[in-house]
């Protein structure tokens, strides 16, 4: 399912002295299957943006295209697409309302009134994608679990609907390098093996360097750059000058450089960093001089 | 669909008007109140109209903000006209059908009825549109501080009515979120009958209320890590300052007053 963006323009408050512009004549394409991070300071339209991608805002002016039909057109049942376009919210674990993570789990199958089998079924494997055991789990009451668990509990909520398309505004902030990590693999698995399209918004280089298959760098409502994250994260100015910066991996390598090794300067990855160093440090052994 | 509440929001512009003393503006829409109540005859309200319009040009925000404050009102408005209309007796009978009657006296006050909740609403609005919530709870504040002496809690009052005003937006921009999380999870609050719609309405105010606890949790522990114990001994970041535009005003309005009272004694059954 692709999604097409043409000229999309949002202001707050339209009419008004409060009148902001939060997204400004945007256009791009989310292509089936591929992993979208969305990077931009705080305020520079990037929640805006993907609460238009499954309709819950109405473009100023512009369009979103599902597939080659308007989002916002008259005859478009928004609830059901909404549930193929599934969006997970900042802070999502502050929606949870129902007495057992397993109820609450299966709101989302529930609206799409799915039988109580096939609801069940979904419960268990959307669990089973963040990792939560369902054994251990599905009878707790979501209100004692971790702040890390019941983030997972909450986008379990989402992909019980089977979405092919998940967009996760910042799944990440507030949470510890363990929970983050256990997000972004959950993440990652969903991509590789479920083949679900996944759009991210995030200020994290570094979780964007380690998942995402292309950026959009936005600023100021505008999008700045877009490209791989080999393209992006090689202009080091622009992205300091957006407020951004780039991954931990690419200011080493930059530092490194500097100091006179010969690295490529558009590595982003830890892995690949310590592949290049590694070979550095075999050649010059094996080339008789001290390892530096 | 949350955003339209304009009764009681604060309109940010600088104008005179804004930066009169809060307590100035609170006193001059009590004396407003008071004009509105005096007034008993057509001029009387284009008097009372006269004024809101100049206030309302002094204050630099759009006319249209003050109608938009009424419209939460309307039914009330035409039930007051209608009640009026047909249930006060009097002697000159201009319309009598089946069981209506209607009489002049009738209809001339259900219109002065429905004019006074207008201008009183259009009225307070005007404070509340050029004051801050901040500002006004300061205002009332010291206009009550007086009555500290038969140990009445001004200050305390003040404080619960700024955090309070200070949460209308956080709740109300919590709540649009949450329910937008729903909707995104194929929530529908729009469709069904009364008792669908209160059940559609368990995933919203579930999450809101155990937010709005944590978050007053949050702001108990957050005054009392600041040494916040009350108003006793504590100075102010901004000092309330009457200054000569605010003795100004207070005489446009007494000037106002006036002229309603005026008018009433002289002009009373000359102009209807």
């Amino acid at each position: 399912m692709s999604i097409e963006i043409r000229n999309l323009t949002h202001c707050y408050s339209e009419g008004s002295a409060l009148r902001t512009v939060a997204l400004d004549d945007i256009s791009m394409t989310i292509e089936d299957g591929e992993f979208l991070g969305i990077i931009g300071h705080t305020g520079s339209g990037k929640s805006t943006l993907v609460q238009h991608l499954n309709g819950l805002l109405k473009p100023t002016s512009g369009q979103i295209l599902v597939d080659g039909e308007d989002l916002n057109g008259e005859h478009v049942n928004r609830r059901a697409l909404r549930q193929r376009i599934g969006l997970v919210f900042q802070y999502p674990e502050y929606q949870l309302f129902e007495e057992t993570v397993a109820k609450d789990i299966a709101f989302g199958p529930k609206n799409q009134g799915l039988s109580k089998e096939e609801i069940d079924q979904r419960v268990r494997y959307a669990m089973d994608c963040v990792h939560l055991d369902y054994d251990k789990y599905s009878n707790q009451s979501p209100f004692e679990l971790s702040g890390g668990q019941m983030r997972r509990v909450a986008i379990a909520g989402v992909l019980a609907m089977k979405p092919s398309v998940l967009i996760l505004d910042e799944p990440t902030a507030g949470l510890d390098p363990r929970g983050r990590d256990r997000i972004l693999s959950m993440l990652e698995e969903l991509h590789s093996r479920e083949n679900v399209t996944i759009v991210m918004v995030s200020h994290s280089m570094d979780d964007m360097a380690r998942l995402a298959t292309r950026l959009i760098v936005m600023a100021e409502g505008k999008i700045l750059a877009s490209g791989t994250p080999r393209e992006v994260f090689a202009r080091e100015d622009m992205m300091v000058s957006a407020g951004l910066g780039v991954p931990d991996a690419s200011r080493l390598c930059r530092a490194l450089r500097e100091k006179g090794l010969d690295l490529p300067d558009d590595l982003y990855r830890p892995e690949e960093l310590k592949e290049h160093l590694l070979r550095l440090w075999r050649a010059r052994r094996e080339g008789g001089a001290a390892p530096c | 669909m949350l955003k339209n509440i304009t009764m009681g929001q604060y309109y940010p512009v600088d104008s005179v008007v804004h930066r009169l003393d809060p307590r100035m503006k609170l006193i001059l829409a009590i004396l407003f109140i008071v004009a509105v109540f005096m007034a008993h005859s057509f001029v009387g309200y284009l008097l009372l109209l006269a004024f809101l319009i100049f206030a309302c040009k002094m204050s630099n925000v759009p006319f249209r903000l003050l109608l938009k404050g009424l419209r939460p009102l309307r039914m009330i408005i035409v039930i007051t006209f209608l009640l009026n209309l047909f249930f006060t007796p009097g002697e000159d009978l201009w319309v009598s059908f089946w069981i209506i009657r209607i009489y002049r006296e009738g209809f001339m006050q259900a219109l002065f009825y429905s004019m006074r909740l207008v201008f009183l609403v259009a009225g307070t609005s005007l404070l509340t549109l050029t004051t801050s919530p901040i500002a006004l709870s300061d205002g009332i504040e010291t206009l009550l501080s007086p009555l500290r002496v038969i140990h009445f809690p001004a200050h305390e009052l003040a404080m619960m009515m700024t955090i309070a005003l200070r949460f209308i937006p956080t709740l109300l921009e919590e709540t649009d979120k949450i329910m937008k999380a729903q909707m995104a999870r194929g929530a529908d609050f729009e469709s069904g009958n009364l008792i669908v719609r209160a059940k559609a309405m368990v995933p919203l105010l579930v999450p809101l209320f155990v937010s709005a606890f944590r978050r007053a949790g949050d702001l108990a522990m957050a005054m009392e890590s600041r040494c916040y114990h009350g108003g006793e001994g504590r100075t102010r970041l901004r000092v309330l300052k009457t200054t000569k535009n605010d003795w100004l005003a207070l005489l446009i309005l007494l000037l106002l007053i006036g002229l309603i009272v005026l008018e009433g004694i002289f002009l009373k059954g000359v102009l209807f």
